[in-house]
């Protein structure tokens, strides 16, 4: 197998990655939200408008769903990555409504290697998505898992 | 019917089971994450998690939908004074712990734990309304957790 790009070495402290972006419609919202998330806000436009959220509004478990595409095409699924135990937060700052455009990006605050697993490493990182008129939407921080370029071998 | 009632403060109450078969796990993971060890058996097998398994997103998507239908039949069966209290937007979820693969075939259980509610000085009529949520596997043991705050519109009523 070809050695991936992106493994435990390759991500420096400070560094902040450019993650794409992603253009979110309507059809793809009330899918989600019929999926998992069936509340009026997420599946219907004027039920959106009546709400505080303003319009229809992607589910905020949609966004993270967005984000960790994103995050994937960017650097994931060409890393030596093992997974991720958690999040630590994320904020929902903004409603996410149909046609936004999401613009991700991710700065690595940290990173330490294993002490129990030679090899392995964990690299904290805090991403962002602002939409199109520039506003933050998202934030989320945690840290993955990563092998050494050498661990991958 | 108080708020606390109708809130389960203090109450853990389970909110529906799901089995994870290999086609749903698939196809979500091709939508939204598309990492080799939640989209193929053979590449999953030979990956740290040692099976199919759902996408970590997969498994928090599906506690939403059982929670946002559990809060719809709470309005709906509102037997307290005045309007039913609504359910309203989340600021965000702290500490989200993926404890266990859930793979292929496994039977979870979701279940939401009241915490707290507080008045939002900043929103009158609002409250802030803490949860825990938490998912099992069939062996009982825990493969999710999170805490999750929602605003929920309660008017002007003082219990």
């Amino acid at each position: 197998m070809a050695a991936k790009k992106w493994a435990y070495e390759d991500f420096e402290v400070g560094a902040s990655l450019d993650l794409g972006s992603k253009l979110v419609t309507a059809e793809e919202i009330v899918e989600f939200a019929s999926q998992f998330d069936p509340q009026p806000m997420h599946l219907d436009e004027e039920a959106g408008k009546a709400s505080v959220l303003g319009g229809l509004a992607a589910s905020g478990w949609h966004t993270c769903c967005i984000f960790m595409r994103l995050m994937c095409d960017a650097f994931l699924l060409d890393s030596t990555s093992q997974g991720s135990p958690g999040i630590d937060q994320v904020k929902w700052k903004k409603p996410v409504l149909a046609g936004d455009r999401l613009t991700a990006r991710s700065t690595i605050l940290g990173k330490r290697l294993s002490s129990s697993r030679p090899g392995l490493g964990f690299v904290s990182m805090r991403a962002e998505m602002v939409n199109q008129r520039g506003e933050s939407v998202f934030e989320l921080e945690n840290t993955g898992m990563f092998l050494s370029r050498e661990a991958a071998r | 019917m108080t708020l606390d009632e109708f809130l389960g403060i203090g109450v853990t109450k389970t909110i529906g089971a799901h089995t994870f078969q290999a086609g749903e796990i698939k196809a979500f993971a091709a939508k939204y994450d598309p990492q080799p060890f939640h989209l193929d058996e053979e590449a999953a097998r030979r990956s740290v998690l040692g099976g199919l398994c759902a996408s970590g997103w997969h498994t928090a998507s599906m506690f939403m939908r059982f929670d946002a239908l559990d809060r719809m039949a709470a309005m709906k069966g509102w037997q307290g004074a005045g309007p039913a209290p609504e359910f309203g937007p989340s600021p965000g979820f702290r500490n989200l712990k993926w404890l266990k693969p859930v793979y292929s075939g496994q039977t979870i259980t979701f279940a939401r734990t009241g915490l707290s509610h507080r008045p939002l000085a900043s929103r009158p009529g609002w409250v802030m309304f803490s949860i825990r949520g938490e998912a099992f596997d069939p062996g009982g043991d825990k493969v999710f957790e999170f805490e999750n705050a929602m605003l929920v519109k309660v008017g002007d009523r003082k219990d």
